[in-house]
């Protein structure tokens, strides 16, 4: 027998890979990076197609007159969408002044309050079922809750419609974001004596606030293109009128009425009208993320 | 200053888990006293119960009577009202992330509506030197994120925004645990600087730790006290078989 002791060396160095398996470990290694790019651009190619196609469509029709009058007759020349551009804007105002608070509300009484109860789990469940319904439902569930009633359509009946719209959006990302906070520091402020609610509003919803602001943003942006709620509501209208109760007009209203008419001429403007569009919503989606991010803090995450 | 607690019969729960049983204990005012025992043995419930953190959790309960100086604690006051009284430091370091350090450390009293901001000043300076750390943070007080400090401190910062309030007791969740040994080190110093001042308790896995900081110990096994002395006596000459085969690292 030999009283020779088994030498094991935990820092002996790792046997070499053979050379077809470092071989066969590089081509997966491509082949999944190949594929992760292939699936973004199949993504991203449509939407530059259409950002491309409405640049080429309508930025020959637009001029300053576009921004600064109301639509014309047809062959007179000057029509503009002014009055659409700000109609827009007014609805899409009252949307997200009626639809964020509440929605964010909702949202916080899902993660903070209602988990595993049952008016929670009701509430969880209508807003999915809500961000199912078909936007031409909504226009028609606003028209008889508000329009009928009031027997005329109404800037404020528009806004109705959109922020229903957005209330479950909103509220399911608050809900989601608010649920990546780590209990650690609900605990922290919890132990310090703060009260419930406090610690849900100042620290729970502070902390998850990036993320509620995006998902915000993208009800902003999904309905402010929307049509089909808004014809039944704002109804939309050829001259200004700034008044809450009475028809307004709407950038993707206007854009409808031209781009089902007949004449060229409008066909064109509707091109310019819904170029406008997306740029509005590009630009108040990026001027919210710098507004957003000013008072971020060095370090924090 | 701090004040004594008395534990009486405190029983707890987790849903229909029975985590602590029949707790009697006389924790004594200005003095640090150290729990060990080894995971799951109810130690961190046991410091939950003090502040009525337990309850926070949905399917927890707690009976029994915890009396804080003269103040019964499930009974005469609300749970917030508790907690203003009694700092927690917890095991991980938990900074506010969207709060600079200064807001960090006075935000127990800001979150409560206090708004006087020579209050405000002083109570930042005085706790992050009490928490040995005024010197490496205080250009930054406003500008940099509280989590953006280093661990261990994020974990003297935390014991600083606890002490901002000024409590009268101080719960400690193995607030080294997470930490290097350099941190560790800082914390434990400051344990010894502040037991003067405040009655600690210490949840700790290191029994050298808890030798090195606390008075008092006590020894928790599958969710009783086993048994509760002088540090010294439990280290050298504890008195149940239990105790020992512990401290020695038979078992845990």
């Amino acid at each position: 027998m030999s009283t020779q002791p088994i030498k094991v060396s935990p820092l002996e160095a790792p046997r070499k890979p053979s050379r077809a398996n470092t071989l066969r470990r590089s081509a997966v290694n491509q082949i999944v990076g190949a594929l992760a790019v292939l699936a973004t651009v199949l993504v991203l190619a449509p939407l530059a197609a259409i950002l491309f196609y409405l640049l080429y469509k309508g930025a020959s029709s637009l001029n300053t007159a576009f921004f600064t009058h109301i639509p014309a007759p047809v062959g007179e020349a000057n029509g503009g969408m002014a009055n659409a551009i700000v109609g827009s804007g007014i609805v899409l105002a009252l949307a997200s002044l009626m639809g964020i608070p509440v929605g964010i509300a909702a949202g916080v009484y899902l993660a903070e309050f209602g988990r595993g109860k049952f008016l929670g789990n009701a509430i969880r469940f209508t807003a999915d079922v809500l961000n199912g319904v078909p936007s031409i439902v909504m226009g028609i569930a606003v028209y008889s809750l508000v329009v009928k009633p009031q027997r005329h359509y109404s800037a404020l009946a528009g806004g109705i419609a959109l922020a229903i719209m957005m209330i479950p959006t909103v509220t399911r990302t608050t809900e989601e974001m608010l649920a990546t906070v780590p209990h650690a520091i609900r605990e922290a402020a919890l132990g310090l004596g703060v009260p419930k609610w406090r610690t849900a509003v100042s620290v729970s919803l502070r902390t998850a606030s990036p993320g509620i602001i995006t998902g915000c943003m993208l009800a902003f942006a999904r309905v402010a293109g929307e049509t089909a709620p808004l014809l039944f509501t704002a109804l939309g209208n050829q001259f200004w009128s700034f008044k809450l109760n009475e028809p307004i007009a709407a950038l993707p209203l206007q854009i409808f009425v031209y781009a089902i008419s007949p004449y060229d001429e409008w066909h064109r403007l509707a091109w310019a009208g819904a170029l406008v569009l997306i740029a509005l919503i590009m630009v108040s989606v990026t001027l919210v993320r710098i507004f957003a991010n000013r008072g971020v803090l060095k370090g924090g995450s | 200053m701090g004040v004594g607690i008395q534990v009486e019969d405190l029983n707890a729960w987790y849903g229909t888990t029975h985590t602590l049983q029949d707790i009697n204990l006389h924790i004594p005012a200005n003095h640090a006293t150290a729990l060990i025992g080894p995971s799951g043995c109810g130690k961190s419930t046991f410091v939950r119960c003090l502040n009525r953190m337990h309850e926070t959790n949905p399917i927890a309960r707690a009976t029994g009577i915890v009396k804080m100086g003269d103040i019964d604690v499930y009974r005469d006051a609300s749970p917030v009202e508790i907690r203003r009284r009694v700092g927690m430091v917890f095991q991980r370091p938990n900074p506010f992330p969207t709060m600079s350090i200064y807001d960090n450390v006075v935000s127990g009293l800001k979150l409560n509506g206090f708004r006087n901001r020579r209050i405000l000043d002083e109570t930042v300076e005085r706790s992050l030197k009490q928490a040995a750390l005024w010197e490496e943070v205080k250009d930054d007080l406003k500008k940099k994120s509280g989590a953006s400090l280093s661990g261990g401190q994020q974990q003297r910062m935390c014991i600083a925004r606890a002490l901002a309030v000024d409590p009268e007791v101080l719960l400690m969740d193995e607030p080294a645990s997470a930490l290097d040994p350099v941190s560790t080190s800082k914390i434990e110093d400051l344990i010894f600087q502040l037991k003067s001042q405040y009655t600690i308790v210490i949840v700790t896995h290191n029994m050298q730790q808890a030798a090195r900081v606390a008075e008092n110990t006590g020894f928790f096994l599958n969710g009783r006290l086993v048994e509760f002395d002088s540090t010294h006596k439990i280290f050298t000459n504890p008195q149940d078989k239990r105790t020992e085969d512990y401290i020695t690292g038979r078992f845990g």
